[in-house]
């Protein structure tokens, strides 16, 4: 554990002496923590907390509410699947039921071979090519199942 | 779906977040009201929960227990426990907190004859609705199986208690103090009062002690704290008391803390000047230890001058060496306040070069660059107020101090309006108010000296008796005179001298020295196991009275159930006087209130009637000021002019050397009550349930000490043991432990030098050695065994 912190200080430190001095140091140093590991470890609250002069419970605040902060690191690929009202009137449920089950993981989850991960997200700005998707960051519109396939074969190879 | 699981890791509330509907008004008070930060809105939209620290249990979060969360939850989420138990309450009755200084005004809400629980009044011109841990809920002590609920007697300390009757234990009082006096002299008995205990059950024991024992040996225990305000302020001001009210802090736009830990010691006191330092006001903080003040989420000092122990008067004459030199004197104010020749003396003296940052820099520890910023921004920043605690007054140059604060205050034209003035945060719920009843062995109430002809007119002519216009003894000589054989009897009310008086060892033996020692306590306190007499006490929640707190306030204190010993301690006073052949029939306190207002001139417009219709008033109360008085010396000072007093260094001869090389300070947590007696009876142990002691990690490591290890915590006193901390919050080279604890019992360390004006301990620079230690030392464990032998009691069935 104290192996764990020590590490993890390492890590965030030079982060936050880069952001400190700055206005509304919070979410940029956040940002480049989740950056540069990937995700933002529950040992580096507390630090951020101290360099700020916050409490642990207002980092946890602001880390908590944002989705994209992981507490563990993602996957190799990150695969993102609109839900949003519009992706789901134009067949966005059978997309996630498929996809899920390609993958055989539920949203949320990461597979056993760290291969993907799985999340749910609410509106991509794709509405004229729905069902979107996000894989790695770049935008896919119009799925069908035969590329919900061609998507799973990619990230599971 | 966010499920949370019912919290009750706090000894006092419950989180049922089941109940919860996410409003956030206990975020809101916790950053608002208490300026913690220790509740948040985890996660958003239907999964937002609210939640301590980063998930974790109440108890292991940053959480400090005041409770101001539980009373804005407007569902129940949020719950004292005592409430679950006991259900709602069905009256209440308005009433102040038995512990700090701040004297916090609270709603006692009761079921029948118990407290369901306390809930800060929203009204208190103190606290403004808020409260700490120890006063909303730490009052479990009053139903505690420790309370001694009736008299007591035994003729050797050795010997097991026995309990007796009221007449008994009284035919057995007048007896034994006649005969002592007989023997030994008028002067060999002596009383001290409790700054725990009432106004009027104050002026009731000092009028014993003048009336019945006929001699002044009456003291108190603001001897061994704030001694040294009175002393300082009234030289140099008039009066001996803070010159404003808690509100002024509003209007502050600089605050100089200096020894003093308001978080801690003073906590809603702390919360209200953190809010103003959110607002933006600028902190100064002169303190050896690195106290939360100095950095704590949203607050951070602009400068902290962390001195070397005892080196108080250097440092506060070096920040007047460049207000001075730098002209940031307010000119106009000392003409037309004070005496310009005598401030043109007092800059001479201060412009001497000694007295230059640069020249005391290597000896206080304090870079020069540090005491010219805190002394400009002191100087020029906009309203000023100086904020203190017993780190200024507990030292041998104590009331030296107290004054150099005040010639600060008065050269910069800082006194006499809101946001200013000079502010002793005073350690007791009523220590103001004891030192204001004349329990000093040279003051009459209303801090006028024995030796004034009218004054003792007054009294002499009240109470049918020739008072001695000489000075009495104070406590420290009560205990040499025991030593020598002179001093035979001791009435102690309300205090714990063996625990909380410097230098253990000679207070054990001035104690055993004595024939008679009767102790009026709730508990068989330390000082107990050296008495022959106990009569047993009341708690605040079961007596009227009042309590003056800091800001000289008189607050009222009702009664919302009656003494579980039988008696209020006003009462058994009066049973004493009257056994010792006084007649005094006194009905109720509103009739000795009454008593003290027809005696004394800043008291002469209090009655119970006002203080029902105002709420509180702040002496002086008389025709001037039919309301009280918020803000002293706004028109002049008390006093006249204001007077600039030089403030020469001189080195405390407790110095560090070989043997002893580190320097020990003193302090309290935010948990614990001073000697304990009460907080240790709750359920405030699970924040603080042994003293440890507070050391850098340098000097940690050249002695091979880990974190929680035993070491031996030695001077030239005494030794005693106890676990360490390893903390940067101390300076290499000083050392910090609590008093909280009677099995650590740190002042057998503590010496027996004292300020040289007032005699207060100086309990705050002790030379010492620290070294790895497998355990208690002999010492603690006689003391452990004396203690359980002399608590035997043998209970006796009541003859019918």
């Amino acid at each position: 554990m104290q192996q764990a912190r020590t590490e993890i200080a390492a890590a965030v430190e030079p982060i936050i002496d880069r952001w400190k001095g700055e206005e509304g140091p919070l979410l940029p140093i956040l940002n480049g923590i989740q950056r540069e590991l990937g995700h933002v470890p529950r040992e580096s609250l507390p630090i951020i907390a101290e360099a700020l002069n916050l409490t642990r419970a207002e980092v946890y605040g602001v880390v908590s509410f944002y989705h994209d902060y992981r507490e563990k690191p993602a996957g190799r690929h990150v695969l993102k699947l609109c839900r949003a009202e519009a992706c789901q009137s134009m067949g966005g449920d059978a997309v996630a039921e498929k996809l899920q089950k390609l993958l055989g993981i539920r949203f949320h989850e990461t597979s056993a071979d760290g291969a993907v991960t799985l999340e749910p997200v609410y509106c991509l700005g794709l509405c004229a090519c729905a069902p979107s998707a996000m894989l790695d960051g770049e935008v896919i519109g119009r799925l069908d199942e035969a590329r919900v396939e061609e998507i799973a074969a990619e990230v599971r190879a | 779906m966010n499920f949370k699981e019912l919290d009750v890791s706090n000894p006092y509330f419950a989180y049922d977040p089941a109940k919860c509907i996410v409003c956030s008004l206990c975020v809101r008070a916790c950053e608002e009201q208490q300026g913690t930060f220790a509740l948040t809105v985890e996660g958003r939209g239907f999964e937002s929960r609210i939640t301590a620290g980063m998930d974790e249990p109440f108890l292991q979060s940053e959480c400090v227990s005041c409770g101001a969360c539980v009373q804005a939850c407007p569902t129940g989420a949020l719950q004292e426990k005592s409430i679950i138990e006991m259900g709602m309450p069905d009256h209440s009755a308005v009433t102040t907190c038995a512990y700090c200084g701040v004297g916090c005004s609270f709603k006692a809400e009761m079921k029948g004859e118990e407290v369901v629980r306390m809930v800060p009044y929203k009204d208190g011109k103190a606290n403004r609705g808020h409260s700490c841990v120890k006063g909303r809920f730490a009052y479990g002590y009053a139903n505690h199986k420790d309370r001694i609920l009736n008299p007591m007697i035994r003729d050797k300390i050795t010997d097991p208690w026995r309990e007796v009757s009221w007449e008994e234990v009284y035919a057995h009082i007048g007896s034994k103090i006649g005969r002592i006096q007989q023997k030994y002299g008028r002067g060999s008995v002596g009383g001290i009062t409790s700054s725990r205990c009432t106004n009027e059950e104050t002026y009731l024991v000092q009028k014993l002690v003048r009336q019945a024992f006929g001699n002044n040996n009456v003291d108190t225990c603001a001897r061994v704290c704030h001694s040294p305000t009175g002393y300082g302020l009234k030289t140099t001001f008039g009066t001996s008391a803070g010159t404003q009210d808690f509100d002024s802090v509003e209007h502050t736009d600089v605050v100089l803390v200096i020894g003093a830990n308001p978080t801690d010691a003073h906590p809603v006191f702390g919360s209200r000047l953190k809010k103003r330092l959110r607002e933006g006001a600028k902190l100064i903080v002169l303190d050896p230890r690195r106290i939360e003040l100095v950095r704590t989420p949203h607050v951070e000092a602009s400068y902290h001058l962390p001195l070397k122990p005892g080196t108080n008067v250097a440092v506060l004459t070096a920040l007047a060496h460049v207000i001075v030199s730098e002209g940031l004197f307010d000119e106009a104010f000392i003409r037309e306040r004070c005496d310009w020749d005598e401030f043109q003396d007092w800059a001479s003296f201060v412009l001497q070069p000694e007295n230059s940052p640069e020249a005391i820099e290597k000896m206080s520890g304090v870079s020069a660059e540090l005491i010219r910023g805190a002394a400009r921004l002191y100087a020029t920043g906009g309203n000023s107020a100086i904020y203190y605690g017993l780190g200024v007054t507990e030292h041998s140059q104590g009331s030296t101090t107290v004054m150099a604060i005040a010639n600060l205050a008065m050269a910069t034209g800082n006194i006499g309006r809101p946001g200013v003035g000079v502010n002793p945060l005073r350690g007791q719920n009523n220590v103001q108010g004891s030192c204001d009843m004349g329990s000093f062995p040279h003051e009459m109430p209303g801090y006028r000296h024995i030796s004034d002809d009218a004054t003792r007119a007054i009294y002499e002519s009240l109470w049918g008796v020739k008072l001695d216009n000489e000075p009495g003894l104070r406590i420290p000589n009560m205990l040499d005179a025991a030593v020598d054989g002179s001093f035979k009897a001791l009435y102690v009310q309300g205090e714990d001298i063996l625990q909380s008086d410097p230098n253990t060892h000679h207070v054990a033996a001035g104690l055993e020295a004595m024939e008679c020692v009767i102790v009026h306590d709730l508990f068989l306190n330390e000082t107990a196991n050296y008495a022959h007499i106990f009569l047993p006490g009341s708690t605040f929640l079961e007596k009227d009275g009042t309590f003056t707190n800091a800001e000289r306030r008189i607050n009222r204190v009702r009664k919302v159930m009656e003494p579980k010993n039988g008696y209020a301690d006003w009462e058994v006073t009066q049973d004493m006087a009257r056994a010792l052949g006084q007649d005094w029939n006194y009905t109720h306190p509103s009739e000795i209130m009454a008593e003290i207002a027809a005696t004394t001139p800043s008291f002469a417009g209090v009655t119970y009637e006002l203080l029902e219709k105002e709420g509180s008033v702040q002496w002086p109360c008389n025709e001037k000021a039919p309301t009280g008085t918020p803000v002293m010396h706004i028109d002049g000072f008390v006093r006249g002019k204001g007077k600039f007093v030089r403030t020469a260094y001189v080195a405390t001869d407790e110095k560090a050397g070989p043997r002893f090389p580190l320097l020990l300070t003193t302090g309290r947590i935010l948990s614990q009550y001073n000697v304990g007696a009460q907080t240790r009876r709750t359920e405030n142990v699970v924040w603080h349930d042994e003293d440890l002691l507070e050391i850098h990690p340098f000097d940690a490591e050249t002695r091979g000490i880990r974190e929680g290890d035993w070491v031996k915590l030695k001077s030239r006193s005494g030794e005693t043991s106890l676990r360490a901390t390893i903390t940067e919050r101390v300076a290499p080279g000083v050392v910090y432990t609590t008093f909280h604890h009677p099995a650590t019992q740190a002042n057998v360390v503590t010496t027996e030098y004292s300020d040289w004006a007032t005699n207060c301990p100086e309990y705050k620079v002790t030379a010492v050695q620290v070294s790895p230690s497998n355990g208690p030392t002999e010492w603690q464990e006689d003391y452990e065994e004396h203690a359980r032998q002399s608590r035997r009691i043998v209970h006796v069935e009541a003859a019918e």
